[in-house]
């Protein structure tokens, strides 16, 4: 079996900082912030995070801090939204300096986006979807700010987009897809509420997403991608059904999508890397125990220890 | 980036990837500056429409451009003029679909449009669109989310949207997307009983011919599948609440022994518990919806917890305590106590709502008997598990499913058309089993456990335990014929392992001893059930183990304890040589009040980096420990946080850890100092002999 290539995808990680200018750079201009947390989670993950400069990752997230609303944008000059605002906490999380955030203003901005019946709005303009649930519960939680919102209404919503095959949509009625299980069992496990969750039945949907090739699929009858590698493991994981898969075919299937020669990961065998499938890739090889990697937890998406500094601090 | 090719760029796809970039590069740029500059000129207006041709990812530019119409909306009052704002976005949203029909932005955009109720919405250009989406993508989720939101607007009844799902399933039945919606909206239609839709088990006959012809197209399509398991849970699940079994079981006679001189009780547990457990989740048990009666006990205002807690307080398993009173206060006679569920219409189904649960009570009995032994200080000795007691022997305590129904009435009643559909899928999936389709076999287990739970304790059990033995086999040959899953089967077969040996009084009894050497003195009603080497994964009918007072489940492959709060009398655990991977896995114990020893040795606790079980019961924020210093930092060394959280709430007097990865000699010190009861660790005394006396 191939292994990991722990220097390649370093040097990967570190290039595309570098790589402005691509038409592919470019189209990911706006969610800088995602990459950035995807980047630099992989790092932590491949026990590499001191290869970059943290004060100049520092300083440029807080650019991307809108003072006035108190949400982060996805680069500068862009308008805030719960996605990016997220990811700026997560990786302050990581470096450690959740000191420098104005965790009042961060945490309002985010309250302010719960609407009446629990839902969480993306930004002002109202676009609602499990997934900002999500952020905002992992964003509070992280900031120990979830008394700023109805969190017993935020379940109950997250309930309602429950599906019959016991999966989660995006909003009540929305089919059951893998990312969005991943937002509300992680919401749910947050906040302590997996009760409400049939761990066998989603269970069993979740494992049956691992296909003949040995990847994971994201809703049936599709095609595997590296990518569910982590919303479906993370899943199965915090239900407490994750040896319902077969953990060396995944492994696999991921170490398949590595470009051995030039760094990062792919969607697919022999597919472009981009560092989102690396991060996917690196954080599900993470989550069955590839060996000389961080373990990351499967709720907040950070490392274990970076989840415990702020449950069990110093 | 998804389904791009890995390869080296040739140079001219490199030149024009390059001026490609310029464009996308100035766009972007003007885009920004127009946004904070608040410029909002047809010229600056549209580099946002270019740019979202290029890019529909760029939430900025959507953003633009509610600004600018909200702008334009605050200029005009002219309907015409309004009607042309709109459907400049509308074309917008089209152009950015065209080169990414999963756009959120460019979805939500049109949402938000067409939401703000300005003008009468085109409703046939909407359908039109979605019909060129769905035709391009049949499983563009953003397109059927989009279909569910036109739908609503038109306020388009669900049965015509139920309609279009079945011409999609007819085009191609291996869309799940259509599966999908057809479950939610049939549902829907069914449980307010619209009209066509009040005969519900007419209804569902029908999509069971449908799904069965798609399943016996393509068996290996999971499509269907999914949609044919939702329709068998429409159809096993039973009717009404009931109570399934209860601690102390309806007609059950208690005899507590107690020191006339003293006036302790001889017992390890110090107050009576009684619990119930119903055949579905319910909330609203409490001091008024069900009441306990009795000349001995105060009538107090009991207090009912859901078993295990949750903050939306349901549960299938409910327990109360009951305060024995003072030794001298019992006079020599039979009391009566007797258990009433009344108001029942609090009782409710967390599911489907509407359901209640009828009145009904049951009765135990409980005596006094004097004796005048020495108090037994049993703490001193090392409980063995290997004194086996005399398995088989008869018991009164002895109350296995048969004897624990309450009584006939309140057995789950399934209808006829229940059992008859039950029976027919068996026919039919018997004959599709034969030719090695895993969902043909794993649904015909599926059915067979199913009519199994349905069939009335008049059915010979010998009949059942051939049914069980079948679905036995059926998970033996599944786990061959997919090894990826093999851990699922085994999970699903272990539970009918346990079925098999709970299932009456006779598979019982083998398992059963009486309790020789420890708490028999101090325990009047002591019993002990021993379920050693039964390949167990985890753990299933607890109902039926509700008077368990020393359970040994040792030597079997254990992943899991849930469920085990339940046997709220427990003692006694044996877990040795089990695969428990955490301290987390074993919160169940936390609600074992009268846990004394406890066996954990041989498992594989610490050798995992990943804990399947972090979040199952309490999520790691609510486990901040009120701790000084001093052992903040042993937990910190030792990385114990997990066990403190799990043992400081257990009053063990024996425990046995070794032989797992956690267990070393720093973890033992942090055991004895956050478990002051503890007399024996590893087999070994660390304390003095404690005198705890009963009360």
């Amino acid at each position: 079996m191939e292994e990991l290539k722990v220097d390649k995808h370093i040097q990967y990680i570190l290039s595309i900082e570098k790589e402005k200018d691509s038409f592919m750079a470019l189209t990911m201009e706006h969610l800088r912030m995602n990459g950035a947390y995807w980047g630099l989670t992989t790092l932590d993950i491949l026990q590499n995070i001191a290869t970059v400069d943290q004060n100049e990752v520092i300083s440029w997230i807080m650019s991307c801090w809108d003072e006035e609303s108190g949400g982060f944008a996805g680069n500068v000059g862009h308008d805030p939204h719960l996605l990016y605002t997220l990811s700026a906490v997560q990786i302050l999380a990581l470096l450690n300096r959740l000191d420098i955030l104005n965790v009042d203003m961060v945490s309002k901005y985010v309250s302010g986006l719960q609407n009446v019946d629990g839902s969480f709005s993306g930004d002002v303009w109202g676009e609602v979807d499990t997934r900002f649930s999500y952020c905002a519960i992992c964003c509070l939680s992280i900031l120990r700010s979830l008394d700023k919102i109805n969190v017993a209404k935020a379940v109950d919503y997250i309930v309602s987009c429950k599906n019959l095959d016991g999966g989660f949509g995006c909003t009540p009625g929305g089919e059951s897809h893998a990312g969005q299980i991943f937002c509300c069992v992680g919401a749910l496990s947050i906040t302590g509420s997996l009760h409400h969750i049939d761990k066998d039945l989603l269970g069993w949907w979740l494992c049956e997403r691992q296909c003949s090739d040995g990847g994971l699929c994201g809703r049936p009858e599709k095609l595997s991608d590296v990518c569910y590698s982590w919303w479906v493991l993370s899943s199965l994981i915090m239900i407490d059904r994750v040896h319902w898969i077969d953990k060396n075919k995944l492994t696999k299937f991921i170490l398949n999508c590595q470009d051995c020669e030039n760094g990062g990961i792919s969607d697919r065998p022999d597919d472009a890397v981009d560092v989102y499938h690396t991060y996917f890739g690196v954080a599900g090889l993470s989550l069955m125990e590839y060996p000389g990697l961080k373990t990351i937890d499967p709720a907040y998406a950070l490392p274990v220890d970076v989840v415990n500094r702020f449950f069990f601090p110093e | 980036m998804h389904g791009r090719p890995r390869k080296p760029q040739r140079a001219v796809d490199a030149a024009a990837a390059a001026t490609k970039a310029s464009k996308l590069r100035d766009l972007q740029s003007q885009l920004i500056q127009n946004h904070h500059r608040r410029l909002y000129t047809n010229e600056a207006i549209t580099v946002s429409s270019k740019l979202l041709e290029i890019n529909p990812e760029t939430n900025t530019a959507w953003n633009y451009r509610k600004f600018v119409f909200q702008q334009n909306l605050h200029e005009t009052t002219d309907s015409e003029h309004i009607k042309s704002l709109v459907n400049d976005e509308l074309r917008v949203v089209e152009m950015a679909l065209r080169q990414n029909p999963k756009s959120y932005g460019a979805w939500y955009h049109r949402k938000w449009i067409l939401s703000q109720g300005l003008v009468d919405v085109d409703f046939d250009r909407e359908f039109r669109l979605l019909d060129q989406l769905l035709k391009a993508d049949s499983r563009n989720f953003h397109g059927w989310n989009y279909r569910r939101f036109v739908a609503k607007l038109k306020d388009v009844p669900e049965v015509e949207e139920l309609e279009f799902t079945m011409d999609m399933i007819n085009t191609n039945f291996s869309n799940y997307s259509s599966w999908h919606n057809r479950s939610a909206l049939l549902s829907r239609l069914l449980n307010k009983k619209a009209e066509g839709f009040t005969e519900r088990e007419k209804i569902l006959t029908k999509e069971y011919e449908l799904v069965l012809h798609s399943l016996f197209t393509d068996p290996n399509d999971q499509s269907g599948w999914f949609y044919y398991l939702w329709l068998l849970h429409q159809t096993i699940t039973p009717n009404e609440i009931s109570l399934i079994s209860s601690w102390p079981p309806h007609e059950s006679n208690l005899v507590l022994t107690a020191n006339r001189d003293t006036g302790y009780y001889f017992t390890n547990i110090q107050k009576l518990p009684i619990v119930l457990y119903f055949n579905k989740t319910v909330q609203g048990v409490n001091s008024s919806s069900v009441t306990v009666n009795s000349m001995l006990f105060k009538n107090e205002d009991l207090v009912w917890k859901p078993l295990p807690p949750t903050k939306s307080e349901e549960a299938a398993c409910w327990v109360t305590y009951l305060q024995f009173p003072d030794v001298m206060s019992w006079e020599a006679k039979i009391y009566v106590i007797e258990v009433k569920i009344d108001h029942s219409e609090a009782i409710m189904s967390s599911h489907s709502g509407s359901q209640s649960i009828d009145p009904l009570n049951f009765r135990f009995s409980l005596s006094l008997n004097y004796d005048n032994l020495e108090f037994a200080e049993s703490v001193d000795e090392l409980f063995n598990w290997n004194d086996s007691g005399s398995l088989g022997v008869e018991s009164n305590y002895l109350l296995s499913s048969d004897q624990l129904k309450l009584s006939e009435d309140q057995v789950s009643e399934f209808s006829k058309w229940q059992m008859q559909t039950v029976f027919e899928e068996i026919n039919h999936f018997e004959e599709l089993s034969e030719e090695n389709c895993k969902f043909g076999k794993l649904t015909l287990a599926r059915l067979l456990i199913a009519q199994d739970a349905m069939l009335s304790h008049k059915t010979p059990i010998t009949e059942k335990k051939i049914h069980l033995r079948n679905v036995l086999e059926l998970f033996d040959d599944l786990m061959k014929l997919d090894p990826k899953h093999a851990k699922y089967y085994e999970d699903e077969r272990s539970l009918v392992l346990l079925n098999q040996v709970t299932i009456d009084k006779k598979s019982s009894s083998s398992h059963f001893s009486l309790c020789g050497d420890y708490i028999s003195s101090k325990l009047h009603f002591c019993s002990r059930m021993q379920l050693r080497s039964l390949s167990l994964t985890r753990i299933g009918y607890v109902e039926r183990l509700l008077w368990v007072q020393v359970l040994d489940l040792s030597h079997n492959k254990l992943r899991s304890i849930e469920g085990l709060e339940a046997l709220q009398l427990l003692a006694c655990l044996n877990l040795r040589n089990n695969q428990i991977c955490s301290f987390t896995a074993l919160q169940p114990l936390k609600l074992l009040s009268y846990l004394k020893v406890l066996d954990i040795s041989f498992n594989q606790i610490g050798a995992h980096p990943v804990d399947t079980t972090r979040y199952l019961f309490s999520p790691p924020s609510t486990r901040s420990l009120e701790l000084d210093k001093e052992f903040l930092e042993d937990c910190r060394r030792s990385n114990g946080w997990e066990a403190v959280f799990l043992f400081r709430d257990l009053q063990l007097i024996q425990l046995d850890v070794k032989n797992n990865a956690v267990a070393d000699e720093n973890f033992r010190d942090l055991l004895t100092k956050v478990l002051p009861t503890l007399t024996w660790l590893d087999g070994e005394r660390i304390r003095g002999v404690k005198i705890t006396r009963g009360i």
